[in-house]
């Protein structure tokens, strides 16, 4: 390139240019993917919403491809219930995690948990959902179910906000393998924001006599706030994306879910499930939940680009 | 005690009790599949056909088939986005561009599988023609890989110390002759473990693979076959309640496979670390 | 502030050395410290008089800030140090087991060389130190709030902006807050790390004035590169040379007359 070298060979400078015009190339196919995606998923689905009409289709509650009628409010609730949930167990307990590598636990255990975290988050999904259809859902049949049923049902509000009815399948059990699954997301990306806290700020801390406990929830924990929230949305698009794990454990009637209990169908596994059978609009219905779906996760997308980018201004101040 | 000194040895106590929880779901999932499956998996189990309609035999076909749809994936993705990654980290610097780019690789990596599952159908099983197929799913794969070997690369690029590329620099070599001669195989530990975390990503991928690649437990005789991967063939065999106990062996095939994916890209990434912290 | 205890020992055991009965407030013998194995402090042996100014002094690396770390066991939260020998705060070993380290270090305050305010409003930082010693009530905070403030010679300037963002204030405001900060808490005994490096002249010389005016009350352990700033407002001062205690004298006498050579050649400025 021109600015190291101080008489290059013509033909030299046309191939290095050549050579970088190749690699933006393929550095622009991300955006080209994105955007071909959105463009395909949008033509396919779009028809239907225009059909149903997009007030209908999204806060409809029939669902019956018989009748061809396709409104997915139920799933939209139960996408929204389920991810709920997985987030109100993974939070504190990804939180919990990291700040203990982070700031409590000795290097070794770091080295530990570190490693379970990263195994964690590369099993399968439908491992997950494998453990969650053998051994989860026949423990909330078995042992949740009558528990809630005897000792919980009497009571007002939280009474039904549990349910006393159920096979195992729903809410509760997607909730809790989705929260294992979100839970690396999680850890990782708080464990790191905790970390870039300046050290001056825990001494300072310190130094007035503040506890462990004081200095990690009053001054760590706050001047990470927006990479913990970061790793919370992210890891909330990831429970709203997530499919086969939910799928196997989730029931699958498309009801509106009305308690902890009672059965589900959450977008992504309405999709899967009539995927095989589906023609003509109904197929078409399948590709309009995918527009839903792509529309949530890029208005999650942009809120931690837009986040990250504001961090760097302040940075930069 | 004082109140806070309670308060202080509660909170950490609870910091430890949800590591532990951490740990521990690790370790019962891993443990139950593979004690459930592992006196499944038998020399015969790995290199037989599934039989009597799923219910009986081995796993062959979908071994073959995963490995297949793997291998396209990580041919047709890491070419891309190694390249991508060197000029992000080489030539575009911190412009609108590589923010740009930044931004559609994070969103990729978002974007839930059965979305690429709904993308992949479309554009390539229909309007690309080739049906239900080992490609169509093997390209799938490669655009959901792509974010992460392409994020990993760039990583594993920056931190080639400038000193390496001044060196050569100052000797009069050209900038891509500086990268492909000291800047890539410097980086080249870092960009396997990109690979290797996308093989990890398609290996374990099922939503997309069944809408693109289909549900054929046969040994494809060409691209253009349909195919089941492991992962299909555990969905199909434990939903459709054909035989829990193939399932099992299936997915502890799986685990390990994962397992070893996990471990080697663990492996290098810290070896990588060491080099450079070596001879920095 | 009957919240906050004034013991560092949580079961005081019967012992001969009780409070009260010491010579200095803070008083090291041999005391040594390792970074993994290399010795950064050398069998140092000093006592610091209660309300006066002590300067350590010396060239960059030779364990200045690390003995001033040891006097709160900052130093407890490097991995890999160990310390052998004593230092004592009101006649009691600080690095005896039974020693609560939070409340020492409530008791023996800390300022560091660059300003570390909290992300947080101005009054929020200096009632952190109240706060989570567990003043609740709203007056009393605002009395502590207004006391440290006017004690660090900042209430005057910052009265209108105690809810604006520490982090928009002069570096050398800054510096005065965590010194008030420090002081909302009631310590005996205020370390700085070189609390002036990072700060112009002017800023410089309030630092110093406030140090002569919080001696009556407190005690002050200074670090500093700048042998005038040790001259001006110091009792007395140590010189520190390759983790060894060199001298320690009246700082008059440290100065005009030095008892060591190696004294002598650093503040003439023929080495260092
Ligand atoms: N965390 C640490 N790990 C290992 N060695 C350290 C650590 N901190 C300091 N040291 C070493 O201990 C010695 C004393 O360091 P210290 O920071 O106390 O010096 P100082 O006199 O305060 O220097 P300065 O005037 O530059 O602040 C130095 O040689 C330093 O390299
Ligand atoms: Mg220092």
């Amino acid at each position: 390139m021109s600015e190291y070298s101080f008489t290059g060979k013509p033909v030299r400078k046309v191939v290095e240019k050549v050579i970088e015009s190749s690699l933006l190339l393929c550095a622009l196919s991300c955006i080209l993917t994105i955007f071909l995606i959105i463009l395909f998923i949008i033509t396919q689905g779009m028809p239907i919403i225009l059909k149903e009409g997009p007030v209908d289709f999204v806060l409809g509650t029939t669902w019956d491809p018989y009748n061809d009628i396709y409104n997915i409010l139920p799933m939209i609730i139960g996408t929204f219930v389920v991810t709920l949930l997985s987030l109100a167990i993974a939070v504190p307990l990804g939180l919990g995690c990291a700040m203990l590598i982070a700031e409590v636990a000795p290097y070794q255990v770091r080295g530990i948990i570190r490693p379970a975290i990263e195994t964690l988050a590369a099993i399968p999904s439908i491992i997950y959902g494998l453990f969650g259809l053998i051994v989860l859902v026949p423990f909330i049949r078995d042992y949740i179910v009558p528990f809630a049923r005897d000792y919980i049902a009497w009571m007002p509000l939280v009474g039904d906000l549990v349910g006393a009815k159920g096979n195992g399948f729903g809410v509760l059990a997607a909730g809790v393998i989705l929260a294992v699954m979100i839970l690396p997301t999680i850890i990782s990306i708080s464990e790191d924001s905790l970390r870039a806290v300046p050290r001056e700020l825990r001494e300072g801390s310190l130094a007035i006599g503040a506890t462990k406990w004081q200095m990690i929830t009053g001054i760590v924990t706050p001047a990470a706030l927006s990479g913990i929230i970061a790793g919370v949305v992210l890891g909330m698009g990831r429970a709203i994306g997530e499919t086969m794990a939910v799928l196997m454990v989730a029931g699958n009637s498309p009801i509106i879910p009305t308690s902890l209990l009672s059965m589900t169908r959450p977008m992504t596994s309405a999709i899967v499930l009539e995927w095989n059978y589906a023609t003509g609009d109904h197929q078409t219905a399948l590709f309009a939940i995918g527009i839903v779906l792509l529309f949530v996760i890029m208005i999650l997308n942009l809120i931690i680009y837009l986040g990250k980018r504001k961090k760097l201004n302040v940075a930069r101040m | 005690m004082e109140h806070r000194y309670l308060i202080n040895n509660v909170g950490i106590g609870l910091l430890w009790v949800s590591g532990c929880i951490t740990v521990l779901s690790l370790l019962v999932i891993i443990v139950y599949i593979l004690a459930q499956g592992l006196p499944v998996v038998t020399w015969g189990f790995l290199t037989q056909n599934p039989a009597s309609h799923d219910r009986a035999g081995g796993i062959f076909a979908t071994i073959v088939a995963t490995v297949a749809v793997t291998l396209i994936a990580i041919l047709v993705s890491t070419p891309i986005s190694v390249a991508a990654a060197i000029y992000m980290a080489e030539y575009a610097g911190d412009s609108w561009l590589t923010n740009l780019v930044r931004f559609g690789a994070d969103s990729l990596a978002g974007i839930p599988s059965i979305v690429f599952g709904l993308f992949g159908y479309i554009m390539f099983v229909h309007y690309a023609g080739w049906n239900y197929s080992l490609l169509a799913g093997g390209v799938t794969l490669a655009l959901m890989a792509l974010p992460i070997i392409l994020r990993v690369s760039e990583e594993a690029i920056k931190v080639v110390p400038d000193s390496y590329k001044h060196g050569s620099l100052a000797m009069g070599a050209s900038k891509w002759q500086t990268i492909w001669k000291v800047v890539l195989p410097t980086a080249l530990p870092g960009i396997i473990t990109g690979v290797i975390l996308g093989m990890g990503r398609a290996v374990g991928e099922t939503a997309a693979v069944l809408l693109t690649a289909g549900s054929w437990a046969k040994v494809p005789g060409s691209v253009f076959d349909p195919v089941r991967t492991m992962t299909v063939h555990i969905y199909t065999l434990a939903t459709e309640n054909l035989s829990m106990k193939n399932a099992y062996g299936t997915a502890a095939v799986l685990v390990i496979m994962v397992l070893a994916i996990t471990l080697t890209s663990n492996y290098l990434t810290r070896r990588y670390i060491k080099k450079l912290g070596g001879s920095r | 502030m009957a919240a906050i205890d004034t013991t560092i020992i949580k079961d005081t055991p019967a012992s001969p050395a009780a409070a009260g009965d010491y010579e200095y407030v803070i008083e090291s013998k041999d005391l040594c410290l390792y970074y993994g194995k290399t010795m950064a402090l050398k069998h140092i042996s000093m006592g610091i008089r209660a309300n006066s100014i002590t300067a350590i002094i010396g060239p960059s690396g030779c364990g200045k800030s690390t003995y001033l770390r040891c006097l709160n066991r900052m130093n407890d939260l490097v991995p890999g140090v160990r310390v052998t020998g004593s230092s004592t705060f009101k006649g009691r070993n600080i690095y005896d087991r039974d020693v609560d380290v939070v409340a020492l270090r409530k008791q023996i305050g800390m300022v560091f060389q660059k300003p570390n305010p909290f992300p947080m409003s101005i009054y929020d930082n200096v009632a952190y130190g109240p706060r989570i010693h567990g003043t609740r009530n709203r007056q009393e905070l605002d009395r502590i709030v207004e006391k440290s403030l006017r004690q660090a010679a900042l209430w005057d300037e910052l009265r209108d902006r105690l809810q604006d963002s520490a982090l928009s204030i002069s570096g050398g405001q800054q510096q005065r807050l965590c010194i008030a900060r420090c002081l909302a808490v009631e310590p005996e005994v205020l370390l700085m790390d070189e609390p002036a490096s990072a700060l112009d002249p002017i800023a410089t010389s309030k630092i110093e004035d406030l140090m002569r005016v919080l001696k009556e009350k407190y005690t002050i352990v200074i670090v500093t590169h700048n042998m005038q700033q040790a001259a001006r407002v110091s009792d007395r001062t140590a010189f520190f040379l390759m983790g060894e205690l060199i001298e320690y004298d009246n700082t008059r006498k440290l100065f005009e007359t030095p008892s060591d050579r190696r004294t002598e050649d650093y503040i003439t400025g023929r080495f260092g």
